[in-house]
């Protein structure tokens, strides 16, 4: 084997990922779970309220091609105290589009630890695991993690109704 | 000594919470170490704080204190990292104390029935009659689980 080829083999391997803030918690997200960062006020007109949804951190939907996600406000997800959100990231392959204060930076990360088995609640679901970076400890998000196929399911409902109410205005 | 007493004779550590003393199986203890900064993030397991950075190793806080004195500990002196099992597995927790800890060796007597389920057995130290706690019946996580690797490049390979 030669030297380049050796240092390949030792390489470790990296994910880059995107820090961002909700209610002055940071947490990470892969880079290439994140299709599109828009600004709030971007989105404003584009966003259709979901008058009958029953879940508190969605409370608007978004029409993008042929499909349509659901923005959750992810401090109300995370149970945090929500401040105004300033960005909003479609999430790839995944019904959520997601409201953030904002982004810290875009980083890399060499090392992934599974979340603790003493770690029992809905953070298992939240979470693919714990990372460090600079002597801090930050949670990485699970992409499709932040809405349930039964959440989902209730949203999807609340979608018709908003669709046939539309209709009927119209 | 007996020789068939001294078989039955093992390493325990002798940890304070508050006015207490307890104990744990010296063989389930790996450390104990200066209490640390502790990262808090959200999650929906009350018994736990967060988690602490040791060596790199990212290990959940979980006071027991008020479960086994009914009060929070006034001051944490140290935190004492023991191996918690999940099944056949384990992971590292650690527990904050509020005092010295004390490795002594001694015959453990097995909990009866009525004891509580997070006693393991009892010593007899120094005038004192010391639970043996079991860690698995104190701090959350399933029973039997296959745990993840502790530790990862990163979860998703992208090439």
């Amino acid at each position: 084997m030669n030297l380049s080829a050796r240092e390949k083999t030792h390489q470790p391997r990296t994910e880059q990922i995107i820090l961002f803030r909700v209610s002055g918690q940071i947490f990470a997200i892969s880079s290439a779970s994140v299709q599109e960062v828009r600004s709030v006020d971007n989105i404003a007109g584009m966003a259709r309220e979901l008058p009958e949804s029953h879940l508190t951190k969605v409370r608007h939907s978004i029409r993008r091609g042929d499909r349509t996600q659901y923005i959750v406000n992810a401090a109300l997800h995370f149970g945090l105290k929500p401040q105004p959100a300033s960005l909003v990231f479609f999430l790839r392959r995944t019904r959520t589009a997601l409201l953030v204060d904002g982004i810290e930076k875009m980083t890399t990360m060499s090392r992934l630890q599974a979340l603790s088995l003493a770690f029992q609640g809905e953070e298992r679901n939240w979470y693919r695991g714990l990372t460090t970076l600079d002597q801090a400890v930050v949670p990485v998000v699970h992409p499709e993690g932040f809405l349930s196929l039964e959440e989902l399911t209730i949203l999807e409902a609340a979608q018709l109704a908003a669709d046939a109410q539309g209709a009927q205005v119209q | 000594m007996t020789a068939a007493l001294e078989a039955n004779v093992q390493s325990f550590v002798l940890l304070r919470l508050g006015e207490r003393r307890f104990a744990l199986p010296a063989s389930q203890v790996a450390e104990l170490v200066a209490p640390s900064r502790i990262f808090r993030f959200p999650h929906k397991s009350p018994a736990l704080e967060g988690v602490i950075l040791r060596r790199g190793r990212m290990i959940a806080v979980c006071d027991v204190a008020e479960q086994l004195t009914g009060k929070k500990l006034d001051t944490r002196r140290f935190y004492l990292l023991a191996t918690r099992k999940y099944g056949n597995q384990s992971d590292w927790i650690s527990i904050p104390v509020s005092g010295e800890c004390e490795l002594i060796n001694v015959e453990m007597m097995e909990a009866g029935a009525n004891d509580s389920p997070h006693v393991e057995g009892w010593l007899s130290h120094a005038g004192e009659v010391i639970e043996v706690l079991r860690l698995s019946a104190l701090t959350p996580g399933p029973a039997e689980e296959h745990l993840p690797a502790p530790l990862q490049d990163f979860a998703e390979a992208r090439t």
